[in-house]
């Protein structure tokens, strides 16, 4: 930067990267403008392609053979028999009157006792406590029994995810070649919606836990094989050698060392699994999961903000609890002096007084059932309400007015842009930028999501999508910049803001849907705020660990050259955490393309509502598939022109 | 082969990259240099055509700048890397043709390892980590930890054996590393660049460490490393590499006294030459005028050593073996490398 | 160590001796199993995610549970899953159903796994509305000749320079493009995309006394909250929405009906008599609707409140 002639020399010579892709984006528009509004490609809502009779064909097909195919009869009635058979054993302990009873085997005091105890052994006092309370509060706030219904399908699927991902994740970290099979299908797996296959899976595994339980695992099970496998590609590779040049056996090398060394990477894979299966208990609960997720349902049918605020606040803690618990317990720190010496006592005297607890909870009414004298559920949904009522009559006003400076500045001539171009000049762009950013392969893979989008026949509510995602995403990083560097900077508003963060992120959208449709209508700008919502968290908290992980002695140095706070940020500390903003971006993104069907119930339209519609009406089946599709593809190839520009890849 | 070697190593190959085995077996190919075999056909060659020998008892030093393919060799020399062509002999046996089972119990009970990064598994205390090769090879507990003290004690991390890795320094890192492969017995021990991480300090109490163990163990010892005086100091005799070649190979004083070419003539000139070449590579021939009735010197003597009786004489010293005369030594030779060690400190 | 034990021992102890008191699991014997459980036996009935067929399945399962001793197990699930139920056998019954010829005629003629139980007795209407307080300011904007004239009120950030017509749940069948289109209306259908948006969208226009029209339908609880006007379209004749692309005419009044599975009216056990038999006004069902949704009681609850005022109604069904 200081040779300002060698650069200008440089870029006169050959035009920088950036120019080039100006120039890019200048011809489209200059294009734009002639070719408007034609081969747009436009499919209204009750219109359907051959490709969407043919889906809808072949799922009335497998629901026909259900009863006489024998895969059915073998294969999948086996799966739900066995998936059945261990969520109802969970919820037979801690849940639903079981075995003669009127009550769970284990009631409440017991189930507060064993959790603590098993968060204090495995993560320490801290969470132990934290456990307990966050445990009792459901009981107070009136939700025991829907709590641990929550909690029994919660674990039934995080269990399978994790007897399944885990091992195929080991496989993937020693596999190049699986890992590169698995990948784009652990893609596929989280960006598809979910209302996509709800029903499928019901004439598969029928109504009950087991559809809900896989639902449940198909998005939970990914981060754990993730994360697994990155677990194991990251072991040193001077550990393995050694073990290697002992002569250990493939066994004794992962029971030795790779599973040892990636033990904290794959609790961090158990910790996302939980969070992944959390966040889709509201929308199991569409196919009759028992627990939090129905209430927060109900609720909305009556739009009663408050008590689905109360239960959305439940699964907020439960979340926030199983965090914690696991985050502690994959850190935890080797226990020396003193405190080993009375962990052995202290271990079987609380182990006894836990079971005591599970005792008097299997035996005495009072300690099975949660008083139901003492709920605060009733106060909390009531101040809910009224916080909502207030925003609702006092804000709306200015509200209405930012979402109608940022739609009309922002929004519409984005959306003019991709929705009235042609289809081949969206098309020639998004390869064109793919080239100029990237390489021969990410050139292919865009120019055939391009292609499939158009064989979806929803190209134009792509296009609609496309620049909201491409809206909230800016958002989203601008969020995650702003508030990840504070956060990063200082300790004390990262204490502040983390648990807002992960309420944003584990609240369920169903819960403030109504507020928000009263402060922005029913418009594509409340999809927005929604997709923002829940997709900011991830991309400050990144952030925030990104700023966080520079090393001192490259803050000390800047600060020793007289940086002021500003250099600071944009001189060292952004450019440093620059992998973790391209990480932040590709987060980022993926959560706001989860959002699109959320979006697709208040006011978003295209993709989102062909969704929604596609789960709701049977004729319109096929076309919610392959809107859903148009969803993945939208993810891919979003994601590969963002990664082939990220710098992390050395472009030079 | 003769029992005079341990280790034979015959035109050993090592490329990298897509279809590596054609390089080798085209004579094309294997003229060109590194860098146009990477723009050829994007493959490198790490290992190119290497042979030697190692005899028993012998400490054998592999040294080269970053890059030159040193880590690759020794890697193949235990299969750790699958060489891509050559023979690689290890006391009679052809390594390259063993099978998995035979290879896993070479490595168990033959040879080990000591690395560059320690490679311990930081979940485990020192005396496990020294046990481990044990453990692998399916040693009963007692005996482990029997023979983990013992090592530990010849290391010298007496009352660090519940310690865990992240709380030693490098150097006693290290330690448990060595310790590690002395555990399970080998008869050849080889180290890649054990001590490239450590301060000099230290540094220099592990080469002495090594020595040490050398004399009292007495194994085979190769020891890769891209510290010339490393090499001077512990090795009986060195391989130079260069971009995967060998460039030279021999014992110290004969690569400082002869260099094969500019490259390493250039890594030996920063050696202090009187502690490295012996009067062999001094000494002339007599002169007719010479009286030769001065004190007697092996031609194997340090110059070092030589300095003070060569210029105590006053007459030419003999350079004699078993009673044959080889040269003459004067003040002068001397001086012309001592001094210009001098001129270089 | 033995401090530990003591305290261990001791903290033992006290749990134990507190605990001594109270009730004890099992003493009481567990409630239900009544002389008519053998007769009457499980019964599934599909619980869809709206409260107006909340208010059917709660009383029909309350009758159901209190008179004639069976074991009501609700499903929430979505229609179109609820169907599914029928052939996989997870659903006995369905109890307000809205139209669905298709899925009548997948589920019903082709693979014939249910079949139709009769009318529930209320009306389905389906249609365009406005808040109150703009058809009492603008009387005649409840004729759609004059729609056009109101276009430009209705333009919103989302319709560009046309009137917005918001339309709802994607669970309902709309003709609404195609009826903008045939009626010449200078109007964009913009999807809000569920019941709560819609909702919401004509309260907050009541309130704020912005302009708003939009898709909505009858019986529904909200109306009991705010009376919406219904804006009338061309009449409905029959076969005048045979072609859903030219259709211009309003939409039909549906005539809500129960469907069971056909192993289940096979059986023609007293849950399906009682399904069959089970009719009720609109009337009725608001009442029950406006029980659960606004003054908030469980579904049991409210409908034990509306049994209880009607007995009359319930013994006709039960007499069948
Ligand atoms: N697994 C591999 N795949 C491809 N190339 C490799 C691989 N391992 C080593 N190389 C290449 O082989 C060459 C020799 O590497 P090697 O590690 O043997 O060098 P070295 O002499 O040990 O260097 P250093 O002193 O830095 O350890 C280098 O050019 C390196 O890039
Ligand atoms: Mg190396």
């Amino acid at each position: 930067m200081a040779t300002t002639t060698v650069g200008l020399q440089r870029t006169w010579r050959r035009p920088g990267k950036p120019v080039l892709v100006a120039a890019v984006l200048l011809a489209w528009v200059l294009i734009w403008v002639p070719a408007r509004g034609v081969h747009t490609l436009g499919l209204s809502p009750a219109d359907l392609t051959p490709l969407h009779h043919w889906l809808n064909d072949v799922n009335d097909t497998v629901g026909a053979n259900r009863d006489s195919s024998p895969f059915f009869l073998y294969f999948f009635n086996e799966i739900r028999a066995a998936v059945d058979s261990l969520v109802t054993f969970l919820q037979d302990l801690i849940a639903q009157p079981s075995y003669g009873r009127p009550v769970p085997v284990l009631g409440w005091l017991g189930v507060v006792a064993v959790v603590a105890y098993v968060s204090w052994v495995f993560a320490g006092w801290k969470p132990a406590l934290l456990a307990a309370a966050g445990f009792v509060f459901f009981g107070l706030q009136g939700l025991w029994e829907e709590s641990m219904d929550t909690l029994a399908l919660t674990l039934g699927a995080v269990v399978i995810s994790l007897l399944i991902g885990i091992p195929l994740g080991i496989w993937a970290g020693l596999s190049d070649r699986f890992h590169k099979l698995v990948t784009p299908v652990l893609d596929f797996m989280q960006t598809m919606p979910t209302f996509v296959y709800l029903a499928p899976l019901t004439l598969l595994f029928l109504i009950g836990p087991a559809s809900a339980t896989i639902a449940t695992l198909i998005y939970a099970m990914p981060p754990a094989i993730r994360l697994t496998a990155h677990g194991i590609r990251s072991v040193p590779r001077s550990a393995v050698e050694a073990s290697e040049s002992l002569g250990a056996t493939g066994r004794q090398k992962l029971t030795g060392v790779l599973l040892p060394l990636s033990k904290g990477t794959i609790v961090l894979g158990v910790n996302q699994t939980i969070m992944a299966a959390l966040s889709m208990v509201t929308i199991a609960a569409l196919i009759d999961a028992p627990g939090l997720g129905k209430t927060v349902i109900k609720a909305l049918q009556t739009l009663d903000v408050g008590t689905a605020f109360n239960a959305g606040l439940a699964i907020v803690v439960m979340a926030v609890v199983l965090d914690r618990v696991t985050t502690a317990a994959g850190n935890r720190v080797r226990q020396t002096g003193r405190a080993a010496r009375f962990r052995r006592p202290l271990l079987a005297v609380f182990g006894v007084v836990a079971a005591v607890c599970a005792y008097l909870s299997h035996t005495y009414y009072w300690a099975a059932e949660f008083p139901d004298d003492v709920t605060i559920g009733g106060t909390l949904a009531k101040s809910a309400d009224s916080v909502a009522l207030w925003a609702q009559q006092d804000l709306s006003t200015a509200t209405e007015a930012i979402k109608n400076a940022i739609t009309y500045a922002l929004l519409n001539p984005l959306e003019a842009l991709l929705v009235e171009s042609p289809w081949w000049l969206v098309g020639a762009v998004a390869v064109l930028l793919a080239a100029l950013l990237g390489t021969v392969r990410s050139v292919i893979t865009t120019a055939a999501c391009v292609a499939l989008l158009i064989g979806t026949g929803l190209w134009q509510d792509s296009m609609t999508t496309l620049a909201m995602t491409i809206v909230a995403t800016a958002m989203v990083m601008l969020l995650g910049v702003a508030v990840g560097v504070w956060m990063g900077r200082n300790r004390f508003a990262d204490r502040i803001i983390r648990p807002v963060l992960d309420a944003g992120q584990t609240m369920p959208a169903f819960v403030y849907l109504v507020p928000f449709l009263a402060l922005f209508s029913a418009t594509r700008f409340t999809a927005i705020v929604a997709a923002v919502v829940f997709a900011a968290p991830v991309a400050i908290k990144i952030v925030a660990d990104g700023v966080r992980a520079i090393p001192a002695a490259t803050a000390e140095s800047a600060t020793a050259a007289g940086s002021s706070a500003w250099q600071m940020i944009t001189k060292v500390q952004l450019p440093m955490a620059r992998p973790s903003l391209t990480l932040a971006a590709n987060q980022g993104l993926i959560y706001v393309l989860s959002m699109v069907v959320v979006g697709g119930l208040v006011g978003a339209g295209a993709l989102g509502y062909d969704v929604v519609a596609g789960f709701s009406q049977g004729q319109l089946y096929g076309k919610g598939l392959a809107a859903g599709a148009a969803i993945v593809l939208l993810g891919i190839m979003l994601d590969r022109i963002a990664r082939a520009s990220s710098p992390s890849k050395g472009s030079n | 082969m003769s029992t005079e070697t341990v280790i034979s190593v015959r035109d050993l190959w090592k490329v990298f990259g897509h279809k590596a085995d054609r390089v080798p077996r085209s004579d094309e190919l294997k003229a060109l240099t590194r860098r146009e075999l990477i723009e050829r056909t994007g493959c490198t060659a790490a290992v190119r055509e290497v042979s030697f020998d190692v005899a028993p008892g012998e400490v054998f030093v592999v040294m080269g700048l970053s890059g030159s393919g040193k880590s690759t060799l020794v890697r193949c020399l235990t299969r750790l890397v699958e060489p891509t062509a050559g023979q690689v002999v290890f006391e009679g046996e052809d390594i390259l043709g063993a099978g998995k089972r035979r290879l896993r119990d070479l490595r168990r009970h033959k040879f080990s390892m000591v690395f560059q990064n320690f490679g311990l598994l930081p979940y485990r205390q020192v005396i496990d980590n020294v046990a481990y090769g044990l453990e692998i090879r399916g040693a009963s507990k007692a005996e482990r930890l029997r023979r983990a003290r013992e090592v530990i004690d010849l290391v010298g991390l007496e009352g660090y054996e519940h310690s865990y890795p992240d709380q030693l320094s490098g150097g006693m890192q290290q330690r448990v590393g060595l310790a590690r492969a002395l555990a399970v017995d080998p008869d050849v021990l080889y180290f890649d660049e054990p001590f490239s991480a450590l301060d000099p300090l230290i540094r220099r109490d592990m080469q002495n460490e090594v020595i040490r163990l050398h004399r009292e163990v007495g194994k085979t010892m190769v020891f890769i490393t891209h510290d010339l005086n490393e090499a001077l100091r512990l090795g009986d005799r060195i391989l130079i590499m260069r971009d995967g070649r060998q460039v030279q190979c021999g014992t110290g004083d004969e690569l400082v006294g002869a260099p094969a070419d500019d490259y390493v003539r250039d890594f030996v000139r920063d050696v202090p030459r009187a502690s490295v070449l012996t009067l062999r590579w001094v000494m002339r021939q007599p002169r007719p005028d010479d009286v030769l009735d001065g004190p007697e010197l092996g031609p194997e003597v340090v110059i070092r050593d030589a300095v003070r009786t060569v210029l105590a004489a006053d007459r030419p010293v003999k350079v004699v073996r078993d009673g044959t005369l080889l040269g003459v030594v004067t003040a002068e030779e001397i001086l012309t490398v001592v001094t210009d060690v001098e001129a270089v400190a | 160590m033995k401090l530990l034990r003591l305290t261990a021992t001791a903290a033992v102890t006290a749990l134990a001796l507190t605990a001594c008191g109270g009730e004890k699991i099992g003493e009481t014997p567990v409630a239900g199993s009544s002389s008519g459980a053998a007769a009457c036996g499980t019964f599934n009935l599909a619980v869809n995610p709206w409260v107006g067929y909340e208010a059917n399945a709660a009383v029909i399962a309350y009758v159901a549970e209190k008179n004639l001793g069976c074991t009501v197990t609700k499903k929430d699930l979505k229609e179109e899953i609820a169907w599914q139920g029928f052939g996989t056998g997870e659903v006995d019954a369905i109890v307000e159903n809205w139209g669905h010829d298709d899925l009548k005629k997948k589920y019903i003629d082709e693979q014939k796994t249910a079949v139709a139980a009769g009318e529930t007795g209320n009306k389905g209407v389906i249609g365009w509305y406005v808040p109150p307080w703009m058809a009492a300011q603008y009387p005649d904007i409840t004729d759609w000749n004059n729609l056009n004239k109101y276009a430009a009120q209705f333009k919103t950030s989302e319709s560009g320079d046309k009137g917005q017509l918001l339309d709802g749940d994607p669970s309902f069948v709309t003709n609404d493009e195609a009826l903008v289109k045939n009626l010449k209306l200078n109007y964009k259908v913009v999807y809000a995309g569920s019941e709560a948006a819609l909702i919401t969208a004509f309260r907050q226009a009541e309130a704020k006394k912005t302009p708003l029209i939009g898709y909505f339908y009858e019986p529904q609880w909200f109306l009991a909250e705010l009376k919406l006007v219904k804006v009338s379209l061309p009449k409905y004749e029959t076969g005048c929405d045979a072609d859903a692309a030219k259709v211009a005419c309003d939409y039909p009044e549906y005539v809500l009906d129960k469907i069971v599975s056909k192993k289940f009216a096979d059986a023609n056990g007293p849950a399906y008599k009682l399904v069959k038999a089970f009719t009720w006004t609109n009337d009725d069902q608001n009442v029950v609707a406006k029980y659960i949704a606004e003054d908030k009681l469980s579904a049991d609850d409210a409908a034990k409140k509306w049994v209880e005022a009607n007995p009359d109604k319930v013994k006709a069904w039960l007499a069948q």
